[in-house]
C-alpha cells in the first residue's frame, strides 16, 4: 500500500481530509502511482499532470524521502520505504514566493 | 416575493449574496472554493438552480464546477478543454508564431433553453461547448479559423470573455477576444467571421481599423434588440444597429472612454452602463471618484451616478465581467470592484450601497432574479 499525502486544495477537491492509500501493482514508478492516483481520484486529472501530454503542471513538485523527484521521467522507481508504505509520496504545491 | 441571488467570483473563492426582492438587506455566503480563483459563475436561465463556475489556479489548472440547488452543493464534472485537431499557432508578443495553450476559462455562458448546454471561453481564446451539462467539451473550432494565426495576446492575456446567445436565434453566437475582437456566427458555431468594421484603435494596432486585433473589452445586448450590440472597447464606447457588421462611436461626453464592464437596463433597450476609468496606464476611476455612467440615449449623452459611491480617494477598478442586472422593477444594478466590494443600486443607478464591503478582488457578478 502507498501512501499519498497532497497539498491542500487537492485534498478539498479529491474530498480526502488526510493522506490517501493506493494499491499500486509493481514495479512502483512515479508515473503508476500518479495513474493509480488519478484512477482512484478521477478529479484529480489535470491537476497534477496536464491532459493530453501528461506532463507535471510547473507549480507542482513530487517528493519522497527528503529527495526532489519533480524532474524525473515517469519511469523512475520510487524509494523501497515507499514501496513498503514506511514514507510517503508528497505531492506539493510549489511556493507561490513572495 | 422575488428574491435576487448574485453569483461573485473573485480572487479567492465565491460568494454568493441573496436578498429578497426589496434589496436593502443582503446575506454573504460562506467562501464556496477557497483561495482558488473564480474567474466567472452563472446560472441557467432554464433553470435558475443549475448553477456553473469556473475555477482555476495556477498551480492546479482548472475545474468547472456545477451545482442543481442554486449553490448550496457543488460537483466537479468535465475539466479537459483539449482544442481541436492540431491546435496550430497564433501570433506572440514578439512577432513569432505561438502554439495555442490551454490556460483557463475566463466565462461560461449557459444556453437560454436547456440547463445542459453551456458555452465556454478560453484562455487561449476558443470558444467550448457542452451538451452534457458540463461533463464533455468539445471546442468549436470554426472561431480560430477567423483569422485566429492573428490574434495576439494582450499583457492580461488572449481570453474570450463575452459569449452572447440570442433566444430567438439560436444559430446565432457572438463572442469576444482580448486582443482579437468581436465574432460572430450565424449557424450554431460551425463558422464565423470578424465583425470589428468602424473599430479604430489608432494607438494599439499598426493599422487602426483592421479586421482583426482590437482590444474589445467586453459587448452587451438586449434580448429584445439581439442586434443592438454595446461594446466597452480598450479605448472607445461603441454601438452597433446592425448585428455587429458595422460599429459607431458612441463615447459623446464620458470623462474618458476607457472602461472594462458595459451592461443593459433589463427594461430599457436603451439604457447603458459604463464605469470610466482614467486609463490603460492607470487602471482607476478618473480623480479618484468612482462613478457609473448612465445613457438612457444608447449612448453619447451620459450623466455621472455618484450617489452612495466613493466620490474621494477610491482607486479600485472594475473588471469587464463584474457588473451585472436582475430582472426587477425597478431594474437592479450591481458591480464589483478589484478592492473588494460589490455596490448594488435598486433603482436603476439612481443610488448605490455597498453591499459587501471587504471580499477579495472581484474578478465576475451575475445576478439571478428568482421568483
Amino acid at each position: 500500500m502507498i501512501r499519498v499525502v497532497l497539498p491542500y486544495h487537492l485534498r478539498n477537491l479529491a474530498r480526502v481530509d488526510q493522506e490517501v492509500h493506493l494499491d499500486v501493482p509493481p514495479p512502483l514508478t512515479l508515473g503508476s502511482v500518479l495513474d493509480a492516483l488519478e484512477a482512484q481520484y478521477p478529479v484529480l486529472r489535470g491537476t497534477i499532470r496536464d491532459h493530453g501530454t501528461m506532463k507535471r503542471r510547473p507549480f507542482v513538485r513530487f517528493f519522497a524521502c527528503q529527495e526532489d523527484l519533480s524532474h524525473e521521467p515517469a519511469e523512475t522507481m520510487l524509494p523501497n520505504e515507499v514501496v513498503s508504505g514506511k514514507e510517503p509520496f508528497l505531492v506539493v504545491g510549489a511556493m507561490a514566493g513572495g | 416575493m422575488s428574491t435576487v441571488r448574485l453569483l461573485v467570483g473573485t480572487r479567492k473563492g465565491a460568494f454568493i449574496l441573496t436578498s429578497d426582492g426589496k434589496r436593502g438587506r443582503w446575506k454573504i455566503s460562506q467562501p464556496h472554493f477557497a483561495g482558488w480563483e473564480l474567474y466567472h459563475l452563472k446560472g441557467s436561465p432554464a433553470d435558475p438552480h443549475r448553477l456553473y463556475a469556473s475555477q482555476s489556479s495556477g498551480w492546479f489548472g482548472q475545474q468547472i464546477q456545477r451545482s442543481n440547488d442554486g449553490g448550496k452543493t457543488w460537483e466537479t464534472v468535465g475539466n479537459e478543454f483539449k482544442y481541436d485537431g492540431t491546435p496550430g499557432t497564433h501570433q506572440w508578443y514578439d512577432g513569432t508564431q505561438h502554439p495555442w495553450e490551454f490556460k483557463r476559462i475566463w466565462h461560461l455562458e449557459p444556453s437560454p433553453s436547456d440547463p445542459d448546454l453551456v458555452y465556454a471561453g478560453a484562455e487561449d481564446a476558443a470558444l467550448f461547448r457542452s451538451t452534457d451539462g458540463g461533463r464533455t467539451w468539445k471546442e468549436l473550432p470554426g472561431l480560430r479559423s477567423a483569422k485566429g494565426h492573428l490574434w495576439s495576446p494582450g499583457a492580461g492575456g488572449m481570453g474570450l470573455h463575452t459569449i452572447l446567445l440570442d433566444a430567438n436565434r439560436p444559430e446565432r453566437i457572438y463572442v469576444a477576444i482580448s486582443a482579437a475582437g468581436t465574432f460572430r456566427s450565424d449557424d450554431a458555431g460551425t463558422t464565423w467571421r470578424p465583425v470589428n468594421r468602424g473599430l479604430k484603435s489608432q494607438f494599439e494596432l499598426p493599422d487602426p481599423q483592421a479586421e482583426v486585433g482590437h482590444c474589445v473589452h467586453r459587448i452587451a445586448m438586449h434580448p429584445s434588440r439581439p442586434d443592438v450590440l454595446f461594446m466597452q472597447k480598450h479605448w472607445d464606447v461603441m454601438r452597433s444597429n446592425d448585428a455587429g457588421d458595422s460599429w459607431h462611436e458612441v463615447s459623446g461626453n464620458l470623462p474618458s472612454d476607457f472602461g472594462f464592464p458595459i451592461d443593459v437596463h433589463a427594461h430599457e433597450p436603451e439604457t447603458i452602463y459604463v464605469v470610466p476609468i482614467k486609463s490603460d496606464s492607470e487602471h482607476f476611476p478618473p480623480d479618484g471618484k468612482l462613478r457609473v455612467y448612465r445613457s438612457r440615449s444608447g449612448g453619447n449623452e451620459w450623466e455621472p451616478l455618484t450617489k452612495g459611491l466613493p466620490q474621494k480617494d477610491c482607486y479600485v477598478n472594475v473588471l469587464r465581467d463584474a457588473m451585472a442586472v436582475d430582472s426587477l422593477e425597478p431594474c437592479g444594478i450591481y458591480f464589483g470592484t478589484t478592492g473588494g466590494q460589490v455596490y448594488a443600486s435598486a433603482n436603476g443607478g439612481d443610488s448605490w450601497k455597498a453591499i459587501a464591503h471587504d471580499l477579495p478582488a472581484v474578478l465576475s457578478v451575475e445576478a439571478q432574479t428568482l421568483p
